[in-house]
């Protein structure tokens, strides 16, 4: 079980976050013409890299805020995590 | 009764205790202390059970977690307990065990026929057989398979036992208490470190328990006891005994189980039998020792047969002798340390070293002792059926493949060492990459991964000098990292015999024109034929000859026979170990109990049951509850003999025709509340939001970005930034979370707040024609008519004394409205409601009536907003809006989506007005059509049409909206049904909506 350590709270188990995703999608700003290809990449395609991923955890059984968790996708090490507003490196 | 080879003078069982036992029925004793395995030995019994594929007689080989053999199946407390080591079981008062994979007994066992018929049952015997023709799978392959197959049978009752979880934190977890365990603990501990130290034996002491060592001026025993004292007096240290540490997971999570009733005849009060431990630890000291290597020889399973540290350690722990005639085969040093303990307990032993001509302190002091030694020999093979008879033994050539001077010598054990192999399976698990050590033969762990260092035997450090100095270094060395403290506690001076080399040899060669089976699997009955076999056809990955052969694929996971397969494949292939490799080590290192696993999360206790404030109410006024996600909800309130038929026909009927009132206090419920929040809702929602005046409700649906329907609800501007947002009740937690990722994450420039209110509110939805009258008394200073409060109009209002709110909406067609009251007043208004309406003829109706009003008012719920439809589907396309962007809204557009004959809801009615149409069924045009059968669509949702009195179901058919006065078919292959039916409005009663606006 990750240890996930919250910006919001310090560290604490996996089990209190919920898994969101790729951190990097951007969502299509609104009323913006966008050809379907577009849209779809943004509703369906996600890259799955081995190796360092910024995604989003949301931590509903705690302060349930959204943050940001760079982590390595085969050795689950974190190496940082971030507010949702913060800017990443 | 007197116990034949049990020694007076030695060993740390309670002699005062004497408990008796059965096994296979029969009656034994034993002493407290001993476990199943040596009080069976100290009685003389060595045949316990049967092997896994040739029903070969099987005793003891080991003593402890390493056991390949002695699985036993145990009766305690009317609990049936399979897959117990009867090296670790410890006896108690009433203990009943039985072997297990024989039949009909242990001694006559019909499937020992396998045996002789061993030729057919080589590597992948079941992968080759059992093939074809495939319909012999399931009547004949399949119950053989099962009744040959398993290690006992489980209960079929429910468990009663409790077992609980625990988390701890740490800074570091030590697990193992032997020499390396016990003194890294010290050092931690005394440098202020929090430690949790654990051991998996009843005793801590791990090898200290049975080497003749000395360590400060104090023999091991009293050393390791001296220090576990101390460690168990000091406030920052967790000394735990009877607990496995069975896995290392991510982040320095490991899990322990700490067996707190299994030696017990009853769990005692207050305390579970099991206890499971998640624990995070800081850093950690791998100190699980290691396990003594087999050599491999000829009928090297018979009982009688183990490694010479387990006949060690039933002399020095239980004062049991595994035999009197003791035949020790060597090919280090550790051999001879059996050898002389035995000697000191009067019994003379015969030592067979494969080396030429070592010599050692050790080597010596056997000589001095005047023990016979052959060096250059090795044990041909066992002789004997069901015990160790005699052995064929012989001399061995320089280079080891040549045998002469076989002889065969009487003896009635036989003790093996091959050496040490470190246990790394923790290390391994944390993602340590092993490597092999060419001066042990065996793989120790390499560069840490995780936060972790192995110590001692487990690290390939066999001297207790050694093996002491890492670990003061090491548990000062952590500890300071973690409290930087300097507290350095001085380590005590080490005396022990120095010995030598162990030779690089662990396989007997077979003598000309024999073929003895030479097992390297014990569990699993893989001899060195089944490897050679699988080489010869071609598997070469060590993972492949694993899973082909079973080797290490039993529930000892290989402990004594990884190494022995390793160097078989290296030896064949003409490799070294390294370039082969070893297959992975994945959790538990030892079998856990699923009860553990589970721990107090069972039944009810598997999730939460939520209740609303009115549920006492219902229960005293005979509700039959139904789960509603993890809600209790009256489903139907039951009068005299009613079944749920007639009761939710009788309520149904009662809101169309009077009044009832339904509790709907599970609704999800939204606090959405800033500047920007009408802006927030314009985009959520599909339906515009910017215009909704302060006082008024609006029926809305979100959908997710892919355009599929995600929830519906009723949201109410109480005032000008805030809003009071409904969500359906199985939606409550998604949408939240939905809502606050937008506001988070995409238009965190809003200004706005979102809360869960679901617990501060509850509510009783009031429904039917008498429903406005009722309002009136309930509520007589507040106008409650259709001008003032109309269909969508919201209200404060005064509930005799306690503030109310109420909202005019509806779920049931009906004029209707939902009143809210803070949960603490909800029983006062329930009570106040049902006492008022009396009057009217009010009833308390339950979700099946509820669910029956809404289906022929052809309203939608989760059973067609179901993951897969988008609004257009559910008839909702009015509510979406062309001018407005919203989330979701550029999926609409998809070809899918707008194709012309996409999915729309309608009504079902069957032609004979009576047969009940099973949810799911298929809509289709031919039911004789040739299968499978294009279908159009399926049903939804049935109910019995209060209105009509006749069956009427909602379905999302292809092209729904032109099918309407067509007659299909509604089947239902899971009822075996076919019903004729016509295709109707979905709304089927009062289409123009006129009541609710009544
Ligand atoms: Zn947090």
């Amino acid at each position: 079980m990750l240890y996930i350590f919250c910006p919001h709270c310090g560290s604490r188990s996996q089990n209190e976050f919920a898994y969101g995703g790729d951190a990097t999608v951007k969502r299509p700003e609104l009323n913006k013409e966008i050809s379907d290809q577009e849209w779809d990449n943004f509703v369906y395609l996600r890259k799955s890299p081995r190796g360092k991923h910024l995604e989003l955890w949301h931590h509903i059984s705690g302060c349930r805020q959204w943050i940001k968790v760079e982590r390595d996708t085969s050795t689950h090490e974190i190496f940082k995590t971030y507010k949702a507003d913060e800017l990443t490196e | 009764m007197s116990q034949n080879f049990r020694l007076d003078n030695i060993g740390m069982v309670d002699r005062n205790k004497k408990i008796s036992f059965t096994f296979n029925g029969k009656k034994y004793f034993g002493y407290e202390g001993d476990t199943i395995a040596s009080a069976l030995i100290a009685n003389g019994v060595h045949l316990v059970g049967r092997s896994f594929k040739y029903h070969r007689p099987r005793g003891f080989f080991g003593v402890g977690v390493d056991e390949p053999y002695a699985i036993l199946q145990l009766e305690r407390n009317n609990e049936r307990d399979p897959n117990i080591r009867a090296t670790e079981q410890e006896i108690f008062e009433g203990l009943e065990v039985k072997s297990v994979n024989c039949w009909p007994s242990v001694n006559f066992d019909i499937g020992a026929i396998n045996n002789f018929l061993k030729i057919f049952f080589p590597a992948g015997f079941y992968y080759k057989t059992f093939m074809w023709p495939p319909s012999f799978w399931y009547k004949i392959y399949e119950p053989f398979i099962r009744m040959a197959a398993g290690f006992g049978e489980a209960s079929i009752k429910h468990d009663k036992e409790r077992y609980e979880h625990k988390y701890e934190y740490c800074d570091l977890l030590i697990t193992g208490s032997g020499p390396s365990g016990l003194a890294s603990a010290y050092a931690a501990a005394k440098n202020g470190a929090r430690v949790i130290l654990a051991e998996d034996k009843p005793r801590y002491g791990g090898s200290l328990l049975t080497s003749d060592v000395n360590i400060g001026n104090q023999t091991g025993v009293e050393w390791s006891e001296k220090i576990i004292t101390e460690l168990k007096s000091m406030s920052n240290v967790i000394v735990k005994n009877r607990s496995q540490v069975f896995g290392y997971y991510d982040h320095n999570m490991l899990v322990m189980s700490e067996r707190i009733g299994d030696h017990l005849p009853k769990t005692q009060k207050y305390l579970p039998k099991q206890r499971l431990w998640y624990i995070r630890a800081k850093e950690v000291l791998i100190s699980s020792g290691s396990i003594e290597r087999p050599l491999v020889f000829g009928n090297n399973d018979t009982p009688g047969v183990m490694l010479s540290s387990a006949a060690k350690e039933y002399m020095k722990v239980y004062g049991v002798l595994v035999g009197k005639k003791p035949l020790i085969f060597t090919n280090n040093d550790s051999g001879y340390e059996t050898a002389i303990e035995f000697k000191k307990n009067g019994v003379n032993p015969l030592i067979l070293d494969t080396r030429k001509e070592p010599s050692s302190d050790i080597i010596n002091e056997a000589k001095n002792l005047g023990i016979e030694t052959k060096f250059s020999y090795v044990v041909v093979a066992a002789k004997g059926y069901k015990k160790v008879k005699s052995a064929d033994i012989a001399k061995i050539s320089e280079n080891k493949k040549d045998l002469s001077n076989i002889e065969n010598i009487e003896c009635d054990c036989i003790c093996v060492s091959g050496f040490w192999t470190p246990s790394i399976h923790l290390a391994s698990q944390s993602g340590n990459k092993s490597e092999f050590n060419e001066k042990i033969d065996a793989f120790i762990p390499k560069k840490s991964k995780q936060r972790e260092n192995t110590i001692g035997s487990a690290n390939g450090k066999f001297t207790l000098e050694e093996t002491i100095n890492e670990a003061f270094d090491k548990g000062y060395e952590v500890s300071n990292k973690i409290t930087e403290n300097n507290n350095k506690v001085s380590i005590p001076t080490v005396v022990e015999k120095k010995s030598t080399e162990h030779d690089k040899f662990w396989c007997v060669p077979l003598p000309k024109g024999k073929s003895y089976k030479r097992f390297l699997d014990f569990q699993n009955d893989v001899a060195v034929t089944d490897i050679e076999l699988a080489l010869r056809e071609g598997f070469r990955s060590i993972e492949h000859v694993k899973r082909y052969t079973t080797l290490g694929m039993a529930t000892d996971q290989g402990k004594t026979s990884n190494l022995n397969g390793l160097q078989l494949v290296s030896d064949i292939e003409n490799k070294v170990v390294p370039q082969v490799g070893h297959t992975t080590f994945r959790p538990p290192y030892t079998p856990v109990s699923i009860g553990a696993i589970v721990g107090r999360e069972v039944g009810k206790h598997s999730k939460p049951t939520r209740k609303s404030p009115m549920h006492e109410w219902h229960e005293k006024n005979n509700a039959v509850f139904v789960d509603a996600g993890v809600w209790l909800r009256p489903r139907y309130y039951k009068q005299e003999n009613e079944t749920l038929f007639e009761a939710s026909k009788r309520e149904a009927k009662n809101v169309r025709k009077n009044v009832g009132v339904c509790d709907v206090t599970t609704l999800g419920k939204i606090d959405v509340k800033g500047p920007d929040a009408a802006e927030f809702l314009n985009r959520v929602y599909t339906n515009a939001w910017l215009k909704l005046p302060v006082g008024k409700a609006r029926y809305g649906v979100m959908l997710r970005e892919d355009g599929i329907v995600m929830d519906d609800g009723t949201t109410t501007r109480i005032s000008e930034n805030h809003y009071h947002m409904t969500t359906t009740t199985a939606q409550a937690a998604n949408v939240l979370s939905h809502l606050e990722y937008y506001l988070q994450l995409v238009w965190p420039e809003l200004n706005v707040n979102v809360v869960s209110t679901t617990e501060q509110w509850a509510g009783a939805a009031i429904a039917g024609p008498n429903s406005r009258a009722l309002l009136m008394k309930l509520f007589p200073n507040t106008d409650v008519s259709n001008e003032a409060l109309p269909f969508m109009g919201y209200k404060e209002a005064d509930l005799f004394g306690i503030p109310a709110k109420i909202y005019r909406i509806s779920f049931s067609g009906e004029l209707a409205y939902e009143v809210n009251v803070e949960s603490d007043y909800g029983n006062f208004m329930w009570e106040k409601i049902i006492e008022v309406g009396k009057e009217f003829q009010i009833q308390p109706y339950g979700t099946e009536a509820l669910s029956t009003l809404r289906i022929e008012m052809g309203h939608v719920a989760g059973s067609e907003l179901d993951g897969r439809t988008i609004p257009h589907d559910a008839s909702l396309e009015g509510l979406v809006s062309k001018k407005k962007d919203f989330i979701g809204k550029r999926s609409l557009s998809r070809s899918a989506f707008t194709k012309p004959d996409r999915e729309k809801i309608v009504g079902v009615v069957p032609l004979d007005k009576t047969t009940s149409i099973p949810e799911g069924s298929y809509i289709v045009k031919d039911p004789k059509a040739k299968l499978p059968n294009p279908k159009l669509g399926h049903v939804s949702a049935s109910c019995w049409s209060v209105e009509y009195d006749n069956p009427f179901s909602l379905a999302i058919i292809k092209d729904g909206k032109n099918m309407i006065g067509q007659k299909l078919f509604a089947m239902s292959p899971l009822k075996n049904k076919t019903i004729p039916v016509e295709i109707v409005s979905s709304h089927y009663v009062d289409p123009e909506g006129k009541r609710v606006r009544a």
